[in-house]
């Protein structure tokens, strides 16, 4: 791992002046299948995830993004090496504990939304509530409240089949945030949309999840909405390449 | 979450109608195909339980049902008459005789034949008449379904051919009191109608006196079928039938005993169990196949929205939960809407002649059925959610 830009802010000393790390990697290999066919999707991954910013995890296809994702947010096993999430490492848990700590810590956005297409919007919103045990009523009434900060108050009777593909995205923002977690995770979430309305959801993103010091990781390869991250981490084969930060950024968006 | 669950499953009207439908119909063919299968077997016994006053019913050993008749000599009436324990002992009659109709043709009737002077084994109920009337001339009483079928008469003003026949296809009109048969050459006149249980072989009752009957009957040595048995109070009719049978040598069986040994001979001998059991099983493979894979497809089709909520945070034992949910409910309406439909064949074939006995026993039958086949299907479904990979929902 490299840092880029003169002006770059390694995420250590961004925990050293006091923002805290999300989540941090060391050395996570993670390999799929098994003998001549066993491929090495991660290779020794070093990465830092502050608190408080927008990470972007970018790089070609079959790179290791996805997979390095599932890790961190504790739905897929690492082979070797240290990953925590907020102090907590999801190997030394049971897989009940497991999933209740990731049903608690974090939202997901995903590249198809993923709502259910027989709930309404409030409802979509409301399941990572009622999933935490909250109920019915007390939990959709909550997913209008978000659906409100999404801009999509008036909508929230709506099935997915009746909105836009923006309008989707944005009820699954909504439905990341409403159990308040602390760290999101977004895979493409503007591959599936046009260049106006990924810049919007984009920007809604940045606005509504960083509050509270909350940690948002994309994993992206649309350099359209490269700007928008605090920390691009650039990865190939398996490996953090690079990770760029600060004027860095923005040099990164103009190069694509 | 099992309001999301019971989303899911309401959403895709057409799945959720088509494990429905698997569900129905099994529940209904299995329920109808049963309840036929019971109706039949009851009529195999339904003269038994007609009959109700006795105790012991005592035979010729070699009897093996209740229609196969090994006649007895009358002196065995006697005999039984003289076994300690015995209230009472009557004769019964009964036999297949010809009855010729009015129109020419000739009907078997089921004649039986009853003890002159206490009419004991006679009818339950009776619709039209009095069983006392039985001690008038010449007098047989007709079961109710008989009389409007198989014996029903011409309507008035049918023309009449050389030799004095009515032409079969001319309209016919129940047989009521007063009209006359002839019973092997033998006039007998209508003095009552009674209700009995349907026959298996569904021919028309008729009941008369047991010296009246054995007139009828084609001359034989012995003609004594049945000995009705009464034990004294406070003696068991168990002991009493060991009793008769080691000083008769006759067989002496409880009426429940009979029932079971009749009904035990047409499933040994006869092919109906299995040809029922087969239609019973092909209901339960066919909706197993429809609600198995209906489910099973409904599943897979939201394997995605599965394993976004096991992203978010759903526990196994929270989508196994919903799983058996949803199976619970369209098992629940697959079994309450083809249980209803099977018994609207109880309602339906009342007065026909379909044999359909609906008992709670075949409902639990039904019921053990539709749990099993919501298991399997949810089985199929339940493994695959259980091994999904959460990390399902990255890939595009």
């Amino acid at each position: 791992m490299s840092t880029a830009a003169p002006s770059a802010q390694p995420a250590s000393s961004q925990a050293a002046s006091g923002k805290g790390l999300a989540a941090y990697c060391r050395g996570v290999t993670k390999h799929y299948g098994s003998g001549s066919n066993q491929v090495l999707a991660l290779r020794g991954i070093d990465l830092e995830i502050p608190a408080g910013k927008l990470t972007m995890l970018v790089g070609p296809s079959g790179c290791g993004k996805t997979t390095l994702i599932s890790v961190i947010a504790g739905i897929l096993d690492r082979d070797a090496g240290e990953c925590s999430v907020f102090g907590r490492d999801f190997s030394a848990m049971g897989q009940r504990e497991r999933t209740r700590y990731r049903g608690e810590n974090i939202g997901f956005v995903f590249q198809q939304f993923n709502l259910l297409p027989t709930l309404n919007a409030a409802e979509n919103v409301a399941v990572p509530l009622m999933i935490l045990g909250e109920g019915r009523a007390a939990a959709v009434a909550k997913g209008k409240e978000y659906l409100a900060q999404v801009g999509l108050g008036d909508r929230w009777k709506s099935l997915p089949s009746q909105l836009s593909g923006g309008q989707q995205q944005r009820v699954a923002i909504a439905r990341a945030l409403v159990h308040s977690p602390r760290l999101i995770v977004c895979d493409e979430p503007t591959s599936a949309l046009d260049h106006e309305t990924g810049g919007r959801v984009m920007a809604l993103l940045k606005d509504v999840a960083l509050k509270n010091d909350r940690a948002l990781v994309i994993v992206t390869h649309d350099a359209r909405i490269f700007s928008y991250a605090d920390q691009i981490a650039k990865m190939d084969d398996g490996r953090v390449d690079q990770v760029i930060t600060g004027s860095g950024i923005t040099a990164e968006a103009r190069g694509h | 979450m099992f309001f999301v669950a019971l989303k899911m499953l309401t959403g895709d009207r057409a799945k959720f109608f088509g494990i429905i439908f698997g569900i129905t119909f099994a529940s209904m063919l299995i329920t109808q195909q049963a309840s036929i299968f019971v109706g039949i077997m009851t009529r195999t016994f339904g003269f038994l339980t007609d009959t109700n006053q006795p105790d012991l019913w005592v035979m010729d050993p070699k009897v093996q049902f209740v229609d196969d008749i090994k006649p007895m000599q009358d002196t065995m009436l006697l005999r039984v008459r003289g076994v300690e324990g015995v209230r009472w002992a009557m004769p019964l009659y009964k036999g297949l005789i010809q009855a010729r109709m009015e129109n020419g043709t000739f009907q078997t009737c089921n004649v039986v034949g009853l003890d002159d002077a206490t009419l004991i084994g006679g009818p339950g109920e009776m619709v039209e008449g009095s069983l006392e009337d039985l001690r008038l001339a010449d007098s047989v009483i007709v079961d109710q379904v008989g009389a409007a079928t198989r014996l029903a008469k011409p309507a008035p003003g049918a023309p009449r051919d050389a030799e004095g026949n009515i032409p079969k296809d001319w309209p016919r009109i129940p047989l009521t009191v007063g009209d006359t048969l002839e019973l092997n050459d033998r006039r007998a006149v209508v003095v009552g109608i009674c209700k009995v249980s349907r026959t298996f072989q569904s021919q028309p009752v008729v009941y008369t006196t047991y010296s009246r009957a054995t007139r009828y009957a084609p001359q034989q040595r012995k003609l004594l079928s049945f000995i009705l048995v009464k034990a004294e109070q406070g003696v068991d009719p168990s002991i009493l039938s060991d009793r008769i049978t080691h000083q008769t040598g006759l067989a002496a069986y409880l009426t429940k005993d009979f029932i079971v040994k009749t009904y035990m001979y047409f499933i040994k001998y006869t092919g109906i169990p299995i040809n029922f059991g087969i239609s019973v099983m092909l209901g339960f493979l066919v909706g197993t196949a429809i609600a198995g894979q209906t489910f099973y497809n409904f599943t897979l089709d939201n394997l995605k929205q599965f394993g976004a909520l096991k992203a978010m945070g759903a526990s196994n034992g929270r989508l196994l939960a919903m799983i058996l949910l949803q199976a619970l409910v369209v098992g629940v309406l697959g079994y309450g809407i083809g249980v209803g439909v099977g018994s609207s064949f109880a309602i339906l074939s009342k007065n026909s002649e379909l044999a359909f006995r609906l008992v709670w026993q075949t409902l639990v039958v039904t019921g053990v059925a539709v749990t099993f086949i919501c298991i399997l299907a949810s089985l199929l479904s339940i493994q695959k959610v259980i091994r999904l990979e959460p990390a399902i929902v990255f890939k595009g």
